[in-house]
């Protein structure tokens, strides 16, 4: 990271750019060696990706699947880090650089989803009834809804130890979930109001906007030219997924912007110790609503472009489980880092989400198993007789719970052995310029 | 003079800690409330609400029974999760699994004693994991097979404590000098891997597991669910013994002095990984045998039964006061309460998120818990 | 009514059974360099974190420049020109020496979350940060700090960070600064400068209340001696006075409770 923490791509030139014309030259170097180092941590998320590309083009190879199969798991893929990136970025500005332990972001996510569905699904909804209202005053509307609820949580819960803050977000996420899974309140606010949540059956969502593109007639010729090997289902759903990078670029200078500032600056003194912040004038109770609602608003966006994209979703999409998983990109990547949410987000799905799952359907092709054996008694059962082919067989059909067995001992072991995160310890400098003594001083003034 | 004390005292209460004081005059109303509708008096409000209504003293009464028996698993499964809190000082979030893991373990035992013969050992040992024999055919009841669920409680716990040491062991104690929260995220993890465990050697259906053959008595013309009685009488008597543990040994009284100040304990030269480790076997007992005891009521298991238990086991815990097993108990019987009798008022969708409220009310308002503000065991 | 800007009254602090202040009551004299003194457990810190907000007196009033203060918060009190140092010093950290020091400004423009993001705003805000920073280094360089400007504050020595506490507190421009056992590990020569820049300051028109230890320290600097003993103040008055005063020798030799 350079020393101004420009850490977005777009502002290691501005920089050291605009605080004045020191055109001579130790100033050029250092704004060369910092644009560099910038470069390089845009290096460090584009070479994850493309490594993490390059192994499940293995993958797909080995289970000999063609172009349209890639291109098929790489949108996925795509799709889950742009996915995971934005909720990580989020909750890497309450935890990473304020200290904020919100363990409540499938609450946030689940509000926003639920206010953008109720705000923009039609009316005439197989699931859930909508107001029909314009996709994007429901998107507005849905990060605005997650703000708010961040708010009222906020006020009361601020002040609270670390694992208060956790017990009282977590709680709050299972309200929120197991409110809109409430037949009853769904009925009631469809008799009184005319829009309902459809309760634990889900709720029906507006169509992706980028899909209608693929019906222009660039899209049909589009579809037509490539449509042996990318499929037209693969070409929709990668219009989304460059909706997403969008958005994940777009928060990520946001939130850079937010950390290299003054005002990033307080919040990572209230991560470091409140009272000294306090004792220097700064009122932290503002600092911590405003950038707790901030971040609860991005949460909402973040369920909104996933989870709320897909057609349909239901109070099950927000279980804690999510706001776990999100939790395990940020300590991956090292929290207070916004580079290393990217780089764990990567990781995360790459490696501990989609990899065993991919991999275990891989080996499950290629070494033609016995069918696996419904229970455990049977898998170990046949070892007296030294045949290990059952259990490798139940170990394969029960990958899932294998992925999760995985994901705790990784989580374990990082917290353990890496704090820092992948990427080790990194000092981002929360500052709008570069901090180094201004050449212009000539330096050593004092004696 | 006492009345205009009172108002005194609500004007202060009122003035300092608004909120407490509404939650206060709320409760007073639903007691009101609750009181009218028992003697089926109705006035009429806006609408149709009505204050009051009708409730027999049956159904009321089921539901305080439902409160006592939730309560008692709350209670007995959070006297560990506070203890582990204060003496070790963090929120260990894999308490949960532990109490699915005592289920697991128990009925697996006690299966295998009921059964034996009746269906085969893989069968008996993973709690019916697939098809194969019913619960009626192997009839692990406490009228059927008493011997057999006794073993399983023992088993329960102990398999408990195995695990709950050896996860000691290998995650917490190399992160001992470590903050609260990476420990608490390491419990995260430690929820995952454990839970995922369990359902890799259990699998995931959920089952039916208690023979519901001749459990229902008659005693003094009340009808008693044998299985509900058990699960009072050992709870009560975990209870109790817990007590004495804490009152009379020596052990117990260094378990006080640490949930009190670490440091001080330190200095004053009680062996500290010894308390950690008694610790940890008190509290992974007690978790396994309120898991164990939690599916002999209810009758089912299946492999996330502790974690879906634990946001309630916590608002136990911090209703009563993090660091006091008196308080985890009383604070189990207040949650058991609020999730049974909230059913007057709120539909059964909602009462699960009424305990939960009542538990982050608390947390912003009275940190301390309920009753009183020392957090002595 | 006196116009000294620090006015403390029949200040009371405990803490469980602890009785930490008992009803100290002194005043600090515009322009002065004044010391409080008193032995270990006197309750100079208490008194220091009753004025500046940290904790909340149980009754006496603090009056600041002729408002009561009494139970504001530490934000506000700080914001009126009132700032302290912690006897332990509280680095922050995990951030740099610079960040240590950018961040005690008051006024910053981009401490507003539209500012700090919006491309016109933040303009403003890269000009204002660029003029702390030359104050910022020229702090460094008196306080001797300026090669160490780019490590974290977890990293310095003990002397280093007392002196990037006072360097921390003196960029928010006080009036009135509260200085708990500043010269704590600090070594000798850079302890004479750090006198000297505060004399200097003084001439400015800043005042300093000054907890210390070292009675030479205090006897060759103060004009003004403050003496705590067990929570209340003791004696007060020129250090020569103060330090022929029988109860002040008899309670730093701790023979008989006073
Ligand atoms: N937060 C606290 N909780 C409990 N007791 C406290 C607290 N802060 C201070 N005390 C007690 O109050 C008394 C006064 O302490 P204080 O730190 O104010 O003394 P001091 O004069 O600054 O001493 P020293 O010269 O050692 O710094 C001591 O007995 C101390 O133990
Ligand atoms: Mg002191």
């Amino acid at each position: 990271m350079s020393a101004d923490g420009s850490n977005d791509p777009d502002a290691d030139a501005p920089g050291p750019d605009a605080e004045g014309p020191s055109a001579d030259g130790p100033a050029d170097l250092a704004a060369y060696l910092r644009a560099e180092v910038a470069a390089t941590d845009f290096r460090i998320v584009v070479a994850t990706m493309l490594a993490v590309y390059a192994l499940f083009a293995v993958f797909t190879l080995l289970a000999g699947g063609g172009l349209n199969t890639l291109g098929s798991t790489w949108v996925r893929l795509t799709f889950l880090f742009a996915a995971y990136a934005i909720l990580s970025l989020a909750l890497n500005l309450h935890w990473g650089y304020t200290g904020l332990f919100n363990i409540g972001v499938a609450g946030f996510m689940g509000v926003g989803v639920y206010t953008m569905a109720v705000l923009s699904t039609p009316p005439d909804a197989i699931s859930g009834m909508g107001l029909g209202l314009p996709l994007p005053v429901g998107i507005v509307g849905g990060m605005l809804a997650a703000a708010l609820v961040g708010l009222v949580a906020a006020v009361p819960a601020l002040r609270l130890r670390a694992d208060y803050l956790a017990i009282v977000t977590l709680g709050l996420s299972e309200i929120i979930r197991l409110t809109l899974n409430s037949a009853t309140l769904s009925g009631w606010t469809i008799a009184t109001f005319g829009f309902g949540t459809g309760g634990g059956s889900g709720i029906d969502l507006p169509a992706r906007p980028t899909d209608a593109l693929l019906d222009t007639v660039v899209g049909t010729a589009l579809v037509d030219v490539l449509d042996p090997t990318i499929t037209a289902s693969v070409l929709r759903r990668s219009l989304w997924v460059l909706v997403m990078i969008g958005f994940v670029i777009g928060i990520y200078v946001l939130l850079a912007r937010v950390g290299n500032s003054p005002f990033g600056r307080v919040l990572k003194a209230i991560r470091e110790d409140e009272l000294v912040a306090q004792s220097l004038g700064k009122d932290t109770r503002w600092f911590k609503i405003k950038v707790f609602m901030l971040g609860c608003a991005l949460m909402g966006l973040g369920g909104i472009l996933w989870q709320g994209s897909q057609g349909y979703v239901s109070p099950d999409s927000f279980r804690p489980i999510v706001t776990f998983y999100v939790f395990v990109a940020v300590i991956i990547g090292g929290s207070g880092s916004n580079t290393g949410s990217l780089v764990g987000s990567i990781l995360f799905v790459g490696l501990l989400f989609e990899g065993p799952r991919t991999f275990g359907n891989i080996v499950s092709n290629a070494v033609s198993l016995p069918s696996a054996p419904g229970t455990f008694a049977g898998a170990v059962a046949p070892l007296a007789s030294l045949d290990v082919t059952p259990l490798l067989s139940y170990l394969v059909g029960n990958i899932s719970a294998f992925r999760f067995i995985l994901l705790g001992v990784v989580l374990i072991l990082i917290i353990q052995k890496r704090p820092d995160g992948v990427l080790g310890h990194r000092t981002e400098t929360a500052a709008a310029i570069d901090l180094d003594r201004p050449a212009a001083n000539g330096g050593g003034n004092d004696e | 003079m006492v009345a205009s004390n009172t108002i005194d005292r609500g004007r202060t209460l009122l003035r300092e800690q608004p909120v407490l004081a509404l939650a206060g005059v709320a409760g007073a109303v639903l007691v009101l409330d609750l009181l009218a509708r028992l003697a089926g008096v109705e006035v009429p409000l806006v609408g149709d609400r009505t204050f009051g209504g009708s409730l027999g003293m049956g159904r009321f009464g089921g539901l305080l029974w439902n409160g006592i028996i939730v309560g008692l698993i709350f209670g007995l499964a959070g006297i560990g999760l506070s203890m582990t809190y204060s003496i070790l000082n963090f929120a260990n979030f894999s308490h949960g699994d532990l109490v699915t893991t005592g289920a697991f373990t128990g009925w697996g035992a006690a299966l295998l004693v009921a059964g034996w013969g009746v269906a085969d050992v893989g069968h008996l040992l993973l709690v019916r994991p697939g098809s194969g024999a019913n619960p009626n055919e192997i009839g692990a009841s406490i009228a059927q097979a008493p011997l057999s669920i006794l073993i399983g409680a023992a088993v329960a716990a102990v398999a408990t404590v195995v695990v709950a040491v050896a996860i000691d062991r290998a995650v917490y104690k190399p992160m001992r000098d470590r903050g609260g929260i990476a420990l608490l995220i390491a419990s995260i993890g430690v929820a995952l891997a454990l839970r995922y465990v369990i359902q890799f050697v259990y699998g995931s259906r959920n089952r039916g597991v208690t023979s519901t053959q001749d459990v229902n008595a008659t005693v003094l013309g009340i009808t008693i669910d044998l299985h509900e009685a058990t699960l009072v009488l050992v709870a009560a008597g975990l209870m109790l013994g817990m007590h004495l543990m804490l009152q009379r040994t020596k052990l117990g009284k260094a378990m006080r002095a640490m949930a009190d100040n670490k440091d001080l304990a330190l200095v004053t030269g009680i062996p500290t990984e010894r308390v950690v480790t008694a610790t940890w076997v008190l509290g992974g007992a007690l978790a396994g045998v309120a898991g164990y005891l939690y599916v002999l009521e209810r009758g089912t298991i299946e492999f996330n039964l502790g974690w879906f238990l634990l946001l309630f086991i916590f608002a136990a815990v911090i209703l009563g006061g993090i660091g006091s097993i008196y308080g985890a108990i009383a604070g189990g019987f207040v949650i058991g309460f609020v999730h049974e009798v909230s059913l007057i008022w709120v539909p059964s969708d909602f009462n699960a998120a009424a305990a939960f409220t009542i538990m982050i009310l608390v947390l912003l308002y009275r940190p301390q818990g309920l009753f009183g503000g020392v957090t002595t065991a | 009514m006196s116009d000294a800007p620090l006015q403390v009254r029949d200040l009371k602090k405990t803490f469980g059974g602890i009785v930490a202040v008992d009803g100290a009551s002194f005043e600090v004299e515009a322009g002065s360099l004044t010391g409080l003194i008193g032995p270990n457990g006197a309750g100079k810190s208490t008194t220091f974190n009753c004025i500046t907000g940290a904790h909340t007196p149980d009754s006496g009033t603090v009056v600041f420049q002729g408002e009561d203060i009494t139970g504001r918060r530490p934000d506000q009190i700080a914001n009126r020109g009132l700032v302290r140092t912690f006897q332990i010093a509280r680095e922050l950290e995990e951030m740099t020496v610079l960040e240590n020091l950018m961040l005690a400004p008051k006024g910053q423009l981009g401490e507003q979350l539209w500012r700090s993001v919006t491309p016109i705003a933040r303009g403003e805000v890269i000009e204002q940060e660029a003029e702390l920073r030359e104050r910022v280094w020229e702090t460094l360089d008196f306080f001797e700090i300026d090669h160490i400007a780019h490590d974290e504050a977890g990293t310095l020595s003990g002397g280093q960070r007392k002196l990037l506490e006072m360097a921390r507190a003196m960029m928010t421009d006080p009036d009135l600064l509260l200085l708990d056992e500043p010269l704590a590990g600090v070594n000798p020569t850079l302890e004479e400068k750090l006198l000297d820049r505060i004399h200097e300051l003084r001439g400015q028109g800043y005042t300093f209340l000054l907890v210390e230890h070292d009675m030479d320290v205090i006897m060759d600097n103060c004009e003004h001696v403050i003496v705590m003993h067990q929570g209340s103040v003791l004696a007060e008055g020129e250090p020569e006075v103060v330090q022929s005063d029988d109860r002040v020798i008899e309670a730093y030799l701790g023979e008989i409770d006073v």
